[in-house]
């Protein structure tokens, strides 16, 4: 314990060399000098040897600092301060923390730290250990919480100024979450000697933003509050927004430098019966009984069944309860009831305003004129942060939808178990991370296995399954859909109901962070490039390979296609598996950030309809141009309403019903003969 | 269905030759749900002899519902060609207008009854707010939405289970064939209406108490005296007259000139429309029609399941109703009516765990588990090896299809 203690006072000590390099502001240097040579020839109290000037401030501040409270420790403080000595940051900190004792016999005080039967004590001046104490001769100090916040926050001047850029920081964050008025004088004075750029300006910044709350020249803090103009940060908006707070409050006449913000119409900005309410308040109406006031008065006043002549089974309705409430006031029993209009009628002879709680006008008009040009940058900035939203959404969209809409353009069948071959995609990326534990190197084998899976189940689905329904749509739709039911609970069965996590890789974590409005996680950025690679490999291989060019005649005109020596039947398989291969590299892409389940193709399959149906069938831009719109259509009304993604949802559908009835074949439709059917 | 031979005469392009004698299976139809229905009430709990629990009961007439929805799905799909994936949709939606009425009058009866021992007797709008706050307190609401307007009254609201799904179908159907959505193109569009819908209705303020959906249907309001096994008896036999006059109804309309045209439009609708007939109306009228159909046997399914949520109206629900009627057998009523009773009761029977574990040894087959497995891939199987479904084997025991 005491080599732990020597360890720590070292350390202190070493913090405490910063109030000295701190240039104090203004005049404070030279009366600093002044009262320490004041200290140094004052007569030295007796002990074994001369204090140090640390604890000549605190002898002569000995009751205070022995006593304290929250009044008197603002003066030891600023004594503390004033004398600039060396240690005063470790001796607030040390008091703070209870490591302070003062000795019985000569009054001195220690920094002590508790033994078995006593405490090591050290000088608070030199660091040097003086020896041990037995607890009946010192007394620890105990400041109460009220005294530890002071001497904290006090604390804080030091730490900005302290030559541990860490320390300072730490100081800084800790102002950034709660400031007070007590921290602008410090933070302005540790700013020009701050040698860390960064560090600088964030410090320049908070200055501005205490100002803002706490200078008391109301210059000042306009010129701060305009220095923000356009600067979308929270905190500023933080800052700012407490200005332009207003309270409704009701003047028979508004008083002369009242700082009104705007006029209250009652029922229309305000409710009648609160504004009443005000009125009430301000003492210029007599307070209105609520119907339940009303209630229990009648319940109060009944008597032989009856209230003030009216029998009680009669007072069924509003009408007969009113009547005989209007009865009890008239005998002076209740108080009276304040009608609709009467309340209009005292309404309209007063002004109900909403104040600032700010006094100062000019304060508040360049809170609003900030605010309004903040609010303008920020509507910029949050279109933007939508429109990468909606192309993440779109580009999810697009890994779904893009396989469906290939085998939907060759072979005319809507492939239900689409939604199960993404799936089989999550599912294939949860087992690989069962047995490859870097998730870096487990997502690259889990890609091109899911992959062949997905293709693989396509291929068998499309020679067992659809191929014998040839011709026959709905039949195939709804034997997919057979399909699609069974290996849903297949899935259920082999993995369970729960969730499966995914786990994506380190480097895939966190987020790309403009600013405070507009960021992007980094998963969806990868899934954003994973659509770009599918798009371009499909475009490629469409426009460029022999297989594409053969898809691509299968899609016009399948019967042409067949009599120029092309087979059909190899195509629909090749294509399908290309689609379904699609879906399950959609799948580990969608394991990453959602849960792996059953169902979590089902969510996303009537999304890839959607999406397929609007873009145009058989058409890779189509798809592209169909997720784009439903992604950014979707995200635009969750932003209008973004406390309901279900009713986006509804929207959308509804919007693209509607939309289908101007573009029945999509954004892109098919050209030529293929189109009519 | 003396009306429905009332109605035969005044329609037009009628052969005058009785629907009976037209299409035979009718009348055996009629006859074999009479003596169901009959054995079914003697042996019931209610109202005979006990060997059927009210349970059962209350399932066998839930199936009942069950086939007029698929009736109506037979009309539109195996007889007009529409794969409609909204049916179940309309079947919901009957169910949430009923529940509405059922729920809101019951709740009036609690308040009321709680409230007479008040010290003041309440106000309407007393009542009312405590109706509200008891409906609509799970959802954190008290207010009584604007949709419930007319849930006091059951003459309207009952004319709301026919009107409203009806209008839906209406609007919906004129767009889309309007647009000349065909195919499976109107499939994803129905389905994509199915999905507004339920996610609509899982909103806490869509009004209609969101996920929790309405509850306490089965009891009756003004009847509490009357035991459930009784009500389930009522309901049983309401529901087997609807179904027979669903089918009466949907057998006299494919057996004349517009059963003809539905099903040439099915067969090939340019040739149709070439023909100078208005594809389009014909289509509205058949979309809409059945969409009431399956309205009413909603509204009579709910009481009888007692609850009622967005989740019933997830779009698989209604891809099970074309399921069903895929393996019953397309184009012929009592397939449609056969296929939904065959499966939903066997898949009650499946999932309520009553069906025996199949043990192989290395592992036990749990019908619980495996049941939709056996149902997709049985499913799948009927698709290609029966396309007639289970319907097909009764023609070929009778030899005489309805016409197909």
């Amino acid at each position: 314990m005491p080599r732990f203690a020597l360890v720590l006072t070292a350390i202190m000590l070493a913090i405490a060399i910063a109030p000295r390099a701190m240039p104090g502001p203004h005049s404070a240097l030279a009366q600093t000098a002044d009262g320490t040579m004041a200290v140094v020839t004052e007569p030295a109290a007796p002990a074994p040897s001369a204090p140090g000037p640390l604890q000549a401030v605190l002898q002569a501040n000995a009751d205070a600092i022995a006593k304290p409270s929250r009044t008197t420790v603002d003066t030891v403080i600023a004594a503390l301060l004033e004398s600039n000595a060396p240690g005063a940051a470790t001796f607030l900190a040390q008091w703070r923390d209870r490591g302070v004792v003062q000795r019985k016999a000569d009054g001195l005080f220690f920094y002590g730290v508790e033994t078995a039967d006593g405490f090591s004590l050290t000088d608070p001046d030199t660091g040097k250990n003086t020896g041990n104490a037995a607890k009946a001769d010192v007394t620890q100090l105990r400041p109460n919480s009220g005294v530890r916040g002071v001497l904290s926050s006090a604390l804080v001047q030091f730490q900005l100024a302290d030559p541990d850029i860490a320390v300072r920081e730490s100081a800084l964050i800790a102002i950034e979450r709660g400031a007070e008025a007590s921290q602008l004088e410090p933070l302005r004075a540790s700013i020009e000697a701050e040698s860390d750029a960064g560090l600088k300006a964030r410090k320049t910044r908070l200055e501005r933003l205490l100002t803002i709350q706490f200078d008391p020249s109301a210059e000042a803090r306009i010129a701060a509050i305009e220095s923000f103009a356009g600067d979308i940060s929270v905190d500023v908006r933080a800052a700012l927004n407490p200005l332009v707070a207003t309270t409704p409050k009701a003047f028979a006449e508004v008083p002369a430098g009242t700082n009104v913000a705007r006029a209250l119409a009652p029922g229309g900005d305000i409710p009648l019966d609160d504004a009443y309410g005000l009125l009430v308040t301000a003492g210029l109406a007599q307070a209105a009984p609520t119907l339940a006031e009303m209630r229990a008065a009648l319940i109060a006043n009944r008597a032989d069944g009856a209230v003030a002549g009216v029998p009680v089974a009669a007072l069924g309705s509003q009408a007969a309860r009113m009547d005989a409430y209007a009865r009890l006031a008239a005998a002076g029993t209740v108080p009276p009831p304040v009608t609709e209009d009467a309340k209009r009628a005292a309404l309209a002879t007063v002004s109900i305003v909403a104040v600032y709680n700010e006094p100062d006008a000019n304060v508040t008009a360049a809170a609003e004129a900030t605010l309004a040009s903040i609010s303008r940058s920020l509507a910029l900035n949050q279109t933007l942060d939508l429109a990468l939203d909606a192309l993440s959404l779109a580009s999810i969209y697009f890994l779904a939808a893009i396989g469906l809409a290939i085998t939907f353009g060759v072979m005319r069948v809507i492939n239900m178990a689409h939604g199960e071959f993404i799936m089989i995609g999550a599912y294939t990326g949860y087992v690989v991370q069962q047995f490859i534990t870097d998730y870096t190197l487990s997502i690259l084998v889990a890609l091109p296995l899911a992959f062949f899976i997905a293709a693989l189940a396509g291929v068998a689905m499309e020679r067992l399954v659809i191929r014998h329904l040839a011709r026959r749509p709905l039949e195939t739709l709804l034997a997919t859909f057979g399909i699609s039911i069974a290996l849903q609970q297949i899935a259920k069965n082999i993995f369970g109901t729960q969730a499966r996590p995914l786990t994506a890789p380190a480097w895939l974590d966190g987020a790309w962070v403009v600013n405070d409005v507009v960021s992007i996680s980094t998963i969806r950025i990868a899934i954003f490039v994973l659509a770009l690679i599918f798009l371009a490999l499909l475009l490629f291989i469409l426009a460029r390979t022999r297989l594409g060019l053969e898809v691509r005649a299968v899609t016009q005109n399948p019967a042409m296609a067949s009599s120029m020596g092309i087979n059909p039947d190899r195509i629909n398989m090749l294509t399908f598996g290309l689609g379904s291969g699609i879906a399950g590299i959609a799948g580990v892409a969608i394991g990453l950030f959602a849960k792996v389940t059953s169902d979590l193709g089902s969510g996303y399959i009537v999304q890839s309809f959607m999406t397929v149906v609007v873009g145009g069938v058989g058409n890779i831009w189509g798809t592209l141009a169909g997720a784009s719109m439903i992604g950014s259509l979707q995200k635009v009304i969750e932003f209008f309403n973004p406390s309901n993604t279900l009713a986006a949802q509804t929207y959308m559908i509804i919007f693209i019903i509607i939309f289908i009835q101007f573009r029945p074949k999509g954004i892109i439709a098919l050209k030529g003969r293929a189109a009519g059917d | 269905m003396a009306d429905a031979k009332m109605a035969d005469s005044a329609l037009p392009g009628f052969t005058h030759q009785p629907l009976w004698k037209r299409n035979p299976s009718v009348l055996v139809f009629t006859g074999l749900l009479a003596v169901f229905t009959l054995v079914i009430t003697v042996l019931s709990e209610g109202l005979g002899l006990g060997l059927v629990s009210t349970s059962f009961v209350k399932i066998l007439g839930m199936t009942l519902c069950l086939c007029l929805a698929a009736i109506a799905m037979d009309l539109v799909w195996g007889y007009c060609g529409i794969l409609s994936l909204g049916h179940f949709a309309f079947f919901g939606l009957g169910g949430y207008l009923i529940g509405m009425w059922l729920m809101y009058a019951r709740t009036e009866d609690i308040v009321i009854a709680s409230l007479a021992g008040a010290e003041l007797p309440p106000t309407a709008q007393e009542i009312r707010d405590a109706i509200g706050t008891q409906i609509f307190g799970v959802v954190g609401g008290s207010e009584i939405p604007l949709v419930w307007s007319f849930a006091h009254s059951l003459p309207i609201q009952l004319a709301l289970v026919v009107l409203v799904p009806g209008l839906l179908a209406l609007v919906f159907g004129w767009l889309a064939f309007r647009s000349r959505v065909t195919g499976v193109y109107l499939s994803i569009l129905t389905q994509a209406m199915t999905l507004a819908l339920s996610l609509y209705l899982f909103q806490n303020d869509s009004g209609l108490r969101g996920n929790n959906g309405l509850s306490g249907l089965q009891n009756l309001p003004g009847l509490d005296d009357v035991p459930q096994s009784v009500v389930s008896v009522w309901f049983f036999i309401a529901s087997a007259v609807a179904l027979g006059l669903g089918y009466w109804l949907a057998a006299f309309l494919v057996s004349g000139k517009f059963g003809n045209i539905i099903r040439a439009i099915r067969d090939d609708e340019t040739r149709i429309r070439f023909l100078g007939y208005d594809v389009e109306g014909y289509k509205l009228v058949v979309f809409t029609l059945t969409a009431i159909i399956a309205a009413l046997a909603g509204a009579l399914y709910y009481p009888q399941a007692g609850i009622i949520n967005p989740a019933e109206i997830a779009p698989i629900a209604s891809i099970y109703l074309a399921v069903w009627v895929a393996i019953g057998g397309r184009g012929r009523l009592y397939g449609a009516v056969i296929g939904a009773a065959v499966v939903s009761l066997l898949s009650s029977w499946f999932t309520g765990g009553q069906a025996p574990s199949v043990p192989l040894g290395f592992y036990t087959i749990d019908w619980v588990d495996w049941w939709q497995v056996l149902l997709g891939f049985g499913f799948v199987a009927v698709t290609l090896f029966a396309p007639n479904g289970l319907g097909g084997l009764v023609d070929r025991l009778v030899r005489k299809g309805d016409g197909r």
